[in-house]
């Protein structure tokens, strides 16, 4: 350690750069805010029913199985791009289908596959879930992930 | 043990240790379920699991924050806690909403964030209690001595509890929910609680080493500082693909690389201190968890944290199962073998006797650090293979998880051997007490000329 750093000197270098760091990152923060709000997601598509389906997502903690652009629990598949996975690019109405009927078959009991329980949505529920995973999918995320397995 | 409001430490360690056991248990549960698949389907659903156990971590991590401070406000401050019923009562408050939130979880009663499941009551009482324990331990140093350990102690715990009411607000855009979630997240494990750890491991070392507190009340500050200057723009490696501005990639890149230095530093100091140190401590066990604190914190969340953070590695690595190992390894070095230290530090004098059952303890450190370095190496190992498959190749999910069992097991197995640790380190604890000394014991033996 540097005899000529004194305690005050650090003290002050570590409440200055500190403050200074924050500051900086308060104000990319913000940046950040308003680029998510009016450039990255779609602010028109975020409907109610979408707002509901995050609350659906929320409830039933579906993030401590699964993953959401990466972040949850890794156990059970990336659910950020499912809509993609499904072909909801290409087909919605297919894949809008094939989300309600896999979560409806739960639990599929296999041996030797891990379970997701059974959940009994209405069809309002089950829709605005899909709302939520679709208008997700269409976040610009910076092309993550590489490829459509999640 | 100087002052006698001290022992207000103790059921906060006590409550802590008892949760500490029971994440364990939880944790070992999941890893059962990895292994075979339909374990316990019906009856426990994974996610409630998995809740538990990261839950049941960030509780008894704050409880040990806390009974670590009552433990070492009075020396520090030379005066006695502002008030033991307070903290009686914000401990009575806490562990009420701990246990409320673990039995709810049971049932099904929780929020969705990961984290942050807590119901929206139980927030409150936490925040209540928190507030508590800040004034009670505030108003201990404001009419005490301020030093740099418990002004930079106090100063981290603040911030902690001002950058948790981001976890009040839960915006529906899913983009802005996550960049403010990493306020609480990253800010607090790879921001304040550095401050807390820091600080606390300064404590340490000076009561074990008896090197000048004017050094290292300096080291302190270069330390906290470097945790500041790259953890609070390092938290761009959380923003990289979540719809952030593309900034991030080089600022996250940059400054989660430098996340490395103040680990390093950490590593450096206390192992400098140890050689310079001119007292022989008899509490050998602490001061083992003292050194090994900081180095496996380095590599947890040092060296493994570096290992997926640039954006162009972290592209591929994302959210597989490199990062579980990160995470494990992270909390174990830097927080759960601080404050393990600072228990076996603290509990000879809480129970008034010379220090004892150190070659238990000492056991209890060896196996339970060994298993998480064995666990964590799994799981690495799990996750590149996941990597390549997956996100190189673009197998599907469930089937890349199939050719990871063997990883899963032998993850179970390291659990295991976590568990035994555990047991033995907590009958060290709160057993009876059998004075040991390690045989020999030069070999930890700080001062020159005395190894």
């Amino acid at each position: 350690m540097a005899d000529g750093l004194t305690k005050s000197a650090a003290r002050n270098i570590f409440y200055g750069g500190s403050l200074f760091f924050f500051l900086l990152f308060a104000a990319l923060t913000a940046h950040s805010h308003w680029y998510m709000v009016n450039k990255s997601t779609d602010k028109e598509g975020l409907t109610e029913s979408v707002v509901q389906g995050k609350h659906i997502w929320e409830k039933n903690m579906c993030i401590n199985c699964h993953s959401i652009m990466g972040e949850g629990a890794y156990f059970a598949p990336e659910l950020g791009n499912v809509w993609e996975r499904y072909g909801g690019h290409q087909n919605p109405e297919a894949a809008r289908a094939g989300l309600a009927a896999w979560i409806r078959a739960q639990p599929l009991g296999a041996q030797g596959r891990r379970q997701m329980p059974a959940y009994d949505f209405s069809d309002e529920e089950m829709n605005a879930l899909i709302d939520f995973l679709e208008w997700t999918d269409s976040i610009d995320d910076q092309d993550w992930p590489p490829t459509p397995a999640g | 043990m100087k002052y006698e409001t001290q022992k207000v430490a103790l059921p906060f360690f006590m409550v802590a240790m008892a949760l500490f056991a029971l994440q364990i248990v939880f944790g070992l549960l999941a890893a059962a379920v990895y292994v075979w698949p339909n374990f316990m389907a019906e009856a426990m659903p994974f996610n409630i699991m998995r809740v538990s156990h990261t839950n049941l971590l960030i509780v008894w991590l704050l409880l040990g924050f806390m009974g670590s401070t009552y433990y070492l406000m009075p020396e520090e401050a030379e005066r006695e806690i502002h008030s033991p019923t307070i903290a009686y009562i914000q401990l009575a408050i806490f562990a009420f909403a701990g246990a409320a939130a673990l039995v709810g979880y049971q049932f099904g009663i929780h929020e969705g964030r990961e984290f942050l499941e807590q119901p929206f009551w139980v927030k409150v009482l936490i925040t209540i209690s928190f507030l508590m324990f800040l004034f009670n331990t505030s108003m201990t140093l404001a009419k005490g001595r301020r030093t740099a350990i418990n002004m930079v102690l106090m100063l981290g715990l603040w911030l902690a509890a001002v950058f948790w009411l981001f976890a009040f607000y839960n915006p529906s855009n899913l983009a802005v929910d996550k960049l403010y979630w990493w306020w609480v997240v990253h800010l607090w494990v790879e921001g304040v609680w550095e401050l807390i750890m820091a600080s606390l491991l300064g404590y340490l070392l000076i009561k074990m080493t008896g090197v000048d507190r004017e050094v290292i009340e300096k080291w302190l500050y270069v330390i906290v500082g470097l945790a500041l200057f790259s953890g609070l723009l390092g938290t761009g490696h959380h923003y990289y693909w979540i719809g952030a501005p593309s900034y991030w990639q080089p600022i996250g890149s940059i400054f989660s690389t430098l996340e490395v230095l103040p680990f390093f530093a950490m590593v450096v100091f206390a192992f400098t201190m140890f050689w310079k140190g001119s007292r022989n401590h008899p509490n050998k066990a602490a001061m083992l968890w003292a050194l090994g604190c900081p180095t496996m914190a380095f590599f947890g969340a040092g060296v493994w944290g570096f290992m997926h953070t640039l954006h162009w590695v972290n592209y591929y690595s994302h959210g597989t199962q490199v990062t579980a190992a990160h995470g494990h390894l992270a909390f174990y070095g830097a927080y759960v073998m601080l404050l393990l230290g600072i228990i076996s530090f603290a509990m000879p004098q809480l129970r008034r006797v010379q220090p004892y059952n150190q070659v238990i303890n000492m056991w209890g450190f060896w196996i339970m650090t060994g298993a998480m370095a064995f666990m964590t190496f799994t799981l690495t190992f799990a996750g590149v293979v996941q990597t390549h498959l997956q996100r190189v190749l673009g197998m599907n999910f469930m089937e890349v998880q199939d050719q990871l069992v063997l990883f899963y097991g032998m993850r179970l197995g390291a659990g295991i051997a976590v568990a035994i640790g555990a047991c033995l380190l907590l009958y060290a604890f709160f057993g009876p007490v059998r004075e040991q000394v390690p045989a020999g014991g030069t070999q930890l033996t700080a001062g020159p000329g005395r190894a």
